[in-house]
């Protein structure tokens, strides 16, 4: 199976209440730049989607990343050609602002180039949040997606059971490929992702797995195409503007109570919500 | 001026009560002018519709077909985008459950729409709307506007009230059902796995008693007196979902629900930032944690820093005492 994983980077995502605003602008001098979590998700799901588990290095297909960015972005991708990727693409944006809307077309023309049978991404990016990008490349590809990815099971490389999360439960759906499939982060449980290539006993450790020095130097050598926006879009016009950003408004001190009965007396008396 | 279409969410033939946050905002995006309607599409969307005629929709249009009985993005989404072109509207709206944020981007690719996510406030000036949403796990928030003349948003429901009737009733109108995607020919629909509870749902409860990892395998038996006695919903932190202690489903933050009920208690929840995510905006926030440094403090109203098997028995009683 070719599986084809898009990449963002964001400022570093535990520190996310150190962003501040200066004029309305957001600022994040002073975080590094990581790879958006869920975005890691998605490479591990590939990873473990395409290798038989006792033996890591005998992959069963292909796994390419790819990001949209400056030169800089490069260093994310290298992390993930360190950690079992095979092959990365750099999509140069130049000084361009994008959208999720200009990455889901781009990422619609690379699709058509590179013919994976799977996207896998992050269900979001946790800089923007806003969880377009999967369903919006499904819509101009007209494949299946399967958002929220909890877990997955391949089917002979043909078809996956997703287990998707939703409010209140766990949606499964049987989806045939090609399909796009968001994950969120229950997918890189030890035992969430079962291919045909793997041993139904084999359990995962829990998490992302970390790349070793060796591989880190090895993946210098891995392959790393770069691509130009125009070379998948013409049409680069953005859908939304940024008029503005604040900090959020900051919560008046709280108070520590000395016991119960002190709390259920505040409670009663002056937040009033029992 | 804007006409607004609002994407109703039905579970089992009923309107989930999220849908009536995205009424709110449509309430909102039509104060300067316009109208919306209420679109209802699902298996027994006709006999759903009398729930939602009096919230002043100027019609309540319904797509009732048996094929559109399961959450399905690829057979909903192109009824959603027929009927917004039908009706010329110029915002479509969803409350942005895992139901919405699954269609919604869908849908506004389909229209080549500008897609605004997760909104927490609009407002209408010059003609044009200016949304307000949480971005980096909402520690900030932006003012954006979308370029497009049609426009797709989703709303959260923990930043919209949940809209109350306003009288009148709206026509309900029968539309077409539109053919499925050519993709839902390759998925199946296997079923969901739902732990019946016969509490509040999370996104409507006015408490949540919240569990952390501490609680260990006395998750239910330490919170459930708790939430029997303040009528709360049961949330639990990633530490608690992961170690298995809480079912995933009742997982608050990053991934998970979104709250903001009038009083959230956070037990043995150290208050890591995806947590803080799903919960800052309630209203009261109490925290019980023996670890008088955790981040959970910073945004509690109230902190008591005890040992929770001893302060939530403790606070069942008093709570009862003072019943």
């Amino acid at each position: 199976m070719k599986i084809l994983v898009p990449l963002k980077r964001v400022a570093d995502p535990d520190n996310a209440n150190k962003v501040k605003v200066n004029a309305g602008k957001l600022v994040t001098t002073g975080l590094e730049w990581k790879p958006n979590p869920f975005d890691e998700y998605a490479v591990e799901t590939a990873l473990r989607l395409t290798e038989n588990g006792t033996s890591p290095k005998a992959r069963q297909g292909e796994v390419v990343v790819v990001t949209f960015g400056p030169k800089e972005c490069e260093t994310t991708l290298r992390a993930m050609l360190g950690t079992g990727a095979d092959r990365a693409i750099r999509v140069d944006t130049g000084d361009e602002q994008l959208d999720g809307d200009v990455v889901a077309r781009a990422l619609k023309a690379l699709v058509e180039k590179e013919k994976p049978d799977l996207v896998l991404c992050g269900k979001q990016a946790v800089d923007g949040d806003s969880s377009q990008v999967p369903q919006q490349l499904a819509e101009y590809l007209g494949w299946p997606q399967a958002t929220f990815a909890g877990s997955i099971k391949s089917e002979a490389d043909k078809a996956l059971v997703v287990g998707r999360e939703v409010d209140g439960g766990t949606i499964k759906l049987r989806v045939e490929l090609p399909a796009v499939v968001s994950v969120d982060l229950r997918i890189v449980a030890p035992k969430s992702v079962q291919s045909v290539h793997t041993p139904a006993t084999h359990a995962y450790p829990e998490g992302v797995r970390f790349a070793a020095l060796m591989a880190i130097m090895a993946a210098k050598k891995k392959p790393l195409a770069e691509l130009k926006l125009a070379d998948l879009t013409t049409d680069a016009a953005l859908k939304i503007q940024y008029l503005d950003h604040e900090l959020p408004p900051a919560r008046k001190a709280g108070v520590k109570v000395k016991d119960v009965s002190e709390l259920v007396n505040k409670l009663k008396t002056e937040a009033k919500v029992v | 001026m804007s006409n607004v279409l609002v994407v109703a969410e039905l579970a089992d033939g009923k309107v989930r009560k999220s849908t009536h946050s995205a009424i709110t905002f449509a309430r909102e995006a039509t104060k300067a002018g316009g109208a919306f309607t209420l679109l209802l599409l699902g298996a027994g969307a006709k006999a759903a519709a009398a729930e939602v005629v009096a919230y002043g929709a100027a019609k309540v249009l319904v797509g009732d077909d048996a094929a559109l009985k399961d959450p399905v993005c690829e057979r909903l989404a192109p009824s959603v985008a027929a009927v917004a072109q039908a009706g010329n509207f110029d915002v479509i709206v969803m409350t942005a459950s895992s139901y919405g944020k699954d269609i919604a981007p869908r849908v506004a690719a389909k229209l080549s729409a500008g897609y605004a996510a997760d909104i927490s406030s609009v407002k209408a000036d010059g003609g044009k709307l200016t949304y307000r949403r949480p971005v980096f796990a909402g520690n900030a928030y932006a003012s954006c506007q979308l370029t497009t003349k049609v426009q797709v948003v989703s709303v959260r429901q923990s930043e919209f009230a949940a809209a109350e009737p306003s009288g009148g009733a709206s026509v309900v109108e029968d539309v077409a059902v539109s053919a499925p995607d050519a993709a839902a020919a390759k998925i199946q629909y296997l079923g969901i796995e739902a732990a019946k509870s016969e509490r509040p749902d999370l996104g409507e409860a006015r408490v949540i008693v919240s569990g952390g990892r501490a609680l260990k395998e006395k998750f239910a038996a330490v919170l459930d007196p708790l939430a029997n006695q303040l009528g709360a919903a049961i949330g639990a932190s990633r530490a608690a979902c992961d170690a298995g202690y809480a079912p995933a489903e009742l997982q608050v933050g990053q991934t998970g629900r979104v709250v903001a009920p009038a009083l959230y208690l956070a037990i043995g929840i150290s208050g890591a930032i995806q947590h803080l995510a799903g919960m800052k905006g309630s209203k009261t926030i109490v925290a019980i944690n023996k670890d008088a440094e955790a981040p959970i403090f910073q945004v509690a109203d109230y902190g008591l820093v005890q040992d929770l098997f001893v302060a939530v028995p403790a606070l069942v009683t008093e709570l009862k005492s003072q019943a």
